[in-house]
């Protein structure tokens, strides 16, 4: 890196800078105009959580916060609330996603930019974009009417005998559950992986993809050394939008999660999310203590996604520092 | 503030209207939408200078927003908990039409299937868990049962149909009451969620072996077939609009209307069956609008009742229209009587 360049301005020359500044009254008003437009979005969030803590309070008037997280109990009837299945929900269904949809899309990107003739791309890009266009409705039904019952049918017994011996796929095989909506959300965010990983991927410079061909890597070699590692950066970030989108994903989780609010360690069990049982329960949320517990769990999803944004910049600033390490 | 965002927006939708004629703005329960929308254009007719905006934003939007003052009327289908009416002073129930909750199954072959509340209240706790169960064989003899595992579906949204529902359970199993209770959302045993009647229709077609609840206006207008339910006389009855209809029908109804009418006694009573109300000030203060809607309450407990059938829900039985009519009778406009069936 370059030691950045001071520029010493005299000090004679300092102050005349300062008062043309006081004087242009278009370049403050644009400035303030940028700082508005800046300091909206850090407004915006804080309007939500303050409203948000206003509505949940009277939850936390009746339960602690550690309790609330930490209790698997979900009555309504009786006003005891837990938000571990709900989390727990949240969690496994969107690690499924990336854990699936990551390794797809950036391979697809991979493909598409480095394999594939370059005709193929317009092709192949339009169904994607439209892929990431469709309602989210929309994929829900389709996972109730079409996966699920492909689910129940093949794709769940098949686990069952050939991995059965994990926890993980044991079980009766419903159809709905964590799989199906773990799976539903991989269709989902797959478009959005793909789509920014080809466009980062087209950034990296010939130059270093010639580079590590002339020094007699193989294809594969070159998409290793040069390619991916340049592109690093975008990837994690199209893998952090694509679990922004997964965690806050509600209409076609709820409709194949199967809603019942247990933790189960099989994937083929019925479980709920905290985005689902907000939408299920509060239209019809008449106490205060049920509207409270429900914006309490928006808190903790609003939460969960800011935690897991941290530690990916976290990764991502670990990650491009060892590999400026190593590079010089 | 946000009461004064909404009477904005309404105000401002209004005004359009407000030259020359009256708007009557109601929300809440989106199971009689169907109904409600067609007894207002129904109203309209006979009095053009009146007009009503109903949203349907659900039985709880509806409880709130009367009891904000953001809407002349709101509509649900549970009656308000002492909790609400406290918020709410001086709101009354007036029932206007009666739905049911029919209970659908996927069982391959089985055209129909008798229930007992004994049996159905078993299944939902998880505690007969297989088609050929003899409980059930018992009650169905002749019908091929299946040695198959069943699987229970029930709404995963908060609706009042779940309120009838395990209302009805509870009032029917002791261990019900005990254990889970009755509400809008509860705490299930067993058994998956599906958002809304499509959500619960789509689990029970979808796998084999289910068990589901959903209205019985939905369930005939997407020929599902239901099951009949053994009442409290003993009698197995099919859901439909007549055997609604009778579940009011030999039950105290208390002044209030705050009942569910589940398990009645009748003979041909269905039993998971129960009103939904108008929820409206018992005084109103505004002059033209109260007067009108206090007419328009007594036109639809009426006249409005013909228009019920045709759409899948169930008139009100004439021993609660008799009750209703003495109830609008003592509503006022400005602490003043109105006359209720003229203009």
């Amino acid at each position: 890196m370059l030691p950045e360049a001071k520029i010493a301005i005299p000090r004679g020359e300092a102050r005349r800078l300062r008062a043309l500044r006081r004087v242009n009254v278009g370049d403050s008003s644009y400035n303030a105009l940028l700082w508005f437009f800046g300091g909206s979005v850090l407004v915006v969030a804080g309007v939500i959580v303050f409203g948000l803590w206003g509505t949940a309070s009277p939850a936390f008037r009746a339960t602690s916060v550690l309790s609330f997280i930490t209790s698997t109990n979900w009555d309504p009837v009786q006003e005891s609330f837990g938000a571990l299945p709900f989390i727990y929900g949240t969690l496994v269904t969107s690690a499924i996603a990336l854990l699936l949809a990551v390794p797809i899309g950036v391979g697809f990107a991979v493909f598409l930019v480095e394999m594939a003739p370059s005709q193929i791309r317009p092709i192949v890009s339009f169904p994607l974009e439209l892929l990431a266009a469709i309602p989210s409705v929309v994929y829900g039904l389709w996972g109730l009417f079409v996966m699920v019952p492909w689910l129940r049918s093949s794709v769940e017994p098949l686990l069952g005998s050939t991995l059965g011996f994990l926890p993980l796929f044991r079980g009766p095989p419903l159809g709905l559950g964590y799989l199906a909506g773990g799976l539903i959300l991989v269709v989902m965010i797959l478009p959005t992986i793909a789509s920014i990983s080809i466009e980062v991927l087209r950034t990296v410079p010939s130059s270093l993809r010639e580079a590590a061909l002339a020094l007699g890597a193989t294809r594969w070699e070159a998409i290793r050394v040069a390619s991916l590692p340049y592109s690093r950066t975008g990837i994690l970030g199209a893998a952090l939008l694509g679990l922004g989108r997964a965690l806050g994903e509600t209409m076609a989780v709820t409709m194949v999660i199967g809603n019942s609010p247990e933790i189960h360690a099989s994937l083929f069990a019925a479980g709920y999310s905290l985005p689902a049982v907000i939408a299920n329960e509060f239209a019809e949320a008449t106490s205060t203590v049920h509207t409270g517990v429900l914006a309490a769990l928006a808190l903790i999803l609003f939460g969960i996604t800011l935690l897991l944004n941290s530690v990916a910049r976290l990764l991502v600033r670990a990650v491009t520092k060892g590999y400026a390490k190593a590079s010089t | 503030m946000k009461k004064k965002i909404v009477m904005l927006c309404i105000a401002l939708g209004g005004a359009a209207l407000a030259a020359d004629s009256l708007l009557i703005n109601g929300a809440g329960a989106t199971f009689p939408a169907p109904i409600y929308s067609k007894w207002f254009s129904e109203y309209n007719k006979l009095h053009p200078d009146l007009k009503f905006n109903y949203q349907p934003i659900g039985s709880g939007g509806g409880i709130k927003q009367i009891t904000e003052g953001t809407v002349d009327f709101g509509a649900s289908d549970a009656p308000m908990t002492e909790e609400e009416l406290s918020k709410a002073p001086g709101v009354v129930h007036i029932p206007t039409v009666m739905g049911a909750v029919v209970i659908i199954h996927n069982v391959a072959g089985l055209t129909e299937l008798k229930l007992s509340p004994e049996t159905l209240s078993a299944i939902y706790l998880g505690k007969i868990a297989k088609w050929n169960d003899p409980a059930l064989t018992k009650e169905n003899p002749g019908a091929k049962l299946p040695d198959q595992a069943i699987s229970v579906a029930h709404r995963s949204d908060g609706s009042g149909t779940t309120n009838i529902f395990t209302d009805y359970l509870a009032k029917v199993s002791p261990e019900w009451e005990k254990t889970v209770g009755a509400g809008k959302s509860v705490k299930w045993p067993v058994g998956i969620g599906g958002k809304g009647n499509e959500g619960v229709t789509g689990v029970v077609k979808q796998t084999p072996g289910a068990i589901g609840y959903v209205e019985l206006a939905y369930a005939n207008q997407n020929k599902l077939a239901p099951a009949l339910m053994k009442n409290k006389s003993g009698v197995y009855v099919a859901p439909n609009i007549k055997s609604t209809s009778a579940a009011a029908v030999g039950v105290t109804i208390p002044d209030d209307y705050r009942v569910f009418v589940t398990n009645s006694p009748t003979k041909d009573a269905y039993p998971i069956a129960g009103f939904t109300w108008l929820l409206v000030h018992k005084d109103q203060k505004d002059a033209a609008k109260g007067k009108a809607l206090i007419q328009f309450l007594w036109w639809a407990q009426h006249a409005g009742q013909q228009f019920a059938a045709p759409l899948d829900y169930a008139p009100l039985p004439e021993p609660v229209v008799k009750k209703v009519e003495t109830t609008l009778k003592t509503l006022t406009v400005q602490g003043k009587p109105v006359n209720v069936a003229g203009s």
